[in-house]
């Protein structure tokens, strides 16, 4: 029977004057569970261990962590996808400040978030029953509106990391590009001189890093790419 | 909206676009000096100062001058706005590469269209 060695980061401020990793074996009975499910054998042996979870099934977004060095949502992570050797290391997002433990303050990002005026904003008078929109310009929300939230890949962008509170982020810009992209927002010129300045969007590097994180598969950096095309043709 | 008035061009779409233009004009350059020396066999001394004589190759090399100041601001500017967070250190950064590249501005027009 091999145990899995785990190698979680803990960190209490109001405690400990410095972080530093904890380990644990843990008994999987040979089964390929998900690093949430060994989160929670974890808890069972060290109930001081702290981590954000509510679905559990990659819907809510909230237990976004770093995984043997890869951000991801642990619900959906099974253990087969990330385990190398026997050894899992789980570590918070990183690049933004640790409340306790895998906790970490999500202010910036939710900030970043609320700046790009994530909803519908339109001047014409209100029809009688709803905005109609066609199939076509339906489709164009495709792989923009699922985003949840998780914060797995602005927390690996090293452009983020830098600049938090000036750089929108894949997340942020992810969904400014889907307000852009929709065919009843009647605000482009706005959102589009709101993103104008040499940070908000020009500091993607177009590294890909929140391609490869994301968990629900979605594309930034080609959303990005389609708001620079925007602040192109709107400004020659 | 994020300001700042260190910046090249005000936004960072005409600073992107700066970025792009200029690499483009220094990769002609590179080209058009590797075709001329690949095309002439045996270079010498008044070959090359034939070719500086014109007024083009003095207009183009020039436009390549201003290329490379101006893509190397606007990438050193943004190396620094990531690195150095400390406002005085970033200043004497940016400041030292200003007048750098100033110089080497002026340093090339008197190269050019000096005797
Ligand atoms: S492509 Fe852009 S947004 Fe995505 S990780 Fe890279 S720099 Fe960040
Ligand atoms: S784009 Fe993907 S990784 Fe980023 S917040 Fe949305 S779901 Fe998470
Ligand atoms: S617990 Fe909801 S996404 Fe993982």
């Amino acid at each position: 029977m091999t145990m899995l060695k785990v190698s979680v980061y803990r960190y209490n401020p109001e405690t400990d004057s410095a972080p530093y990793m904890q380990d644990f074996e843990i008994d999987t009975k040979g089964r390929d569970v998900m690093v949430l499910d060994v989160l929670s054998m974890m808890k069972e042996q060290d109930n001081s261990l702290a981590y954000r979870r509510s679905c559990r099934e990659g819907v809510c977004g909230s237990d976004g962590m770093n995984m043997n060095g890869k951000n991801g949502l642990g619900c959906i992570t099974a253990l087969s996808e990330v385990v190398q050797g026997d050894r899992l290391v789980l570590r918070p997002l990183p690049g933004l400040p640790v409340i306790r433990d895998l906790v970490v303050d999500l202010s910036l990002f939710y900030k970043q978030y609320e700046r790009i005026k994530p909803f519908l904003i339109n001047d014409q008078p209100e029809p009688s029953i709803e905005r109609l929109q066609s199939p076509e310009d339906r489709d164009k929300l495709d792989g923009l509106y699922e985003c949840i939230l998780c914060a797995c890949c602005s927390t690996s962008c090293p452009s983020f990391w830098w600049n938090p509170d000036k750089f929108v982020g894949p997340s942020g810009l992810l969904q400014a590009y889907r307000f852009l992209a929709d065919s009843r927002d009647t605000s482009t010129r706005e959102r589009l001189s709101d993103l104008d300045d040499p940070f908000s969007v020009f500091r993607c590097r177009g590294i890909m890093n929140c391609v490869a994180v994301c968990p629900k598969g979605l594309n930034p950096t080609r959303a990005i790419g389609h708001i620079r095309d925007m602040l192109l043709s709107n400004a020659t | 909206m994020v300001t700042n008035i260190t910046n090249f061009g005000r936004s960072g779409l005409s600073d992107w676009l700066m970025q792009r233009a200029s690499a483009v004009i220094m990769l002609v350059y590179v080209l058009f000096m590797v075709g001329y020396f690949l095309s002439v066999s045996d270079l010498s001394y008044s070959a090359w100062h034939a070719l500086f004589q014109q007024t083009w190759m003095r207009i183009f090399t020039m436009l390549t001058l201003i290329s490379v100041a101006a893509h190397a601001w606007i990438g050193l500017w943004t190396v620094s706005t990531d690195y150095m967070k400390a406002t005085g250190v970033r200043l004497i950064f940016q400041s030292f590469v200003i007048l750098a590249l100033f110089a080497f501005v002026v340093w090339g027009v008197q190269v050019l269209w000096g005797a």
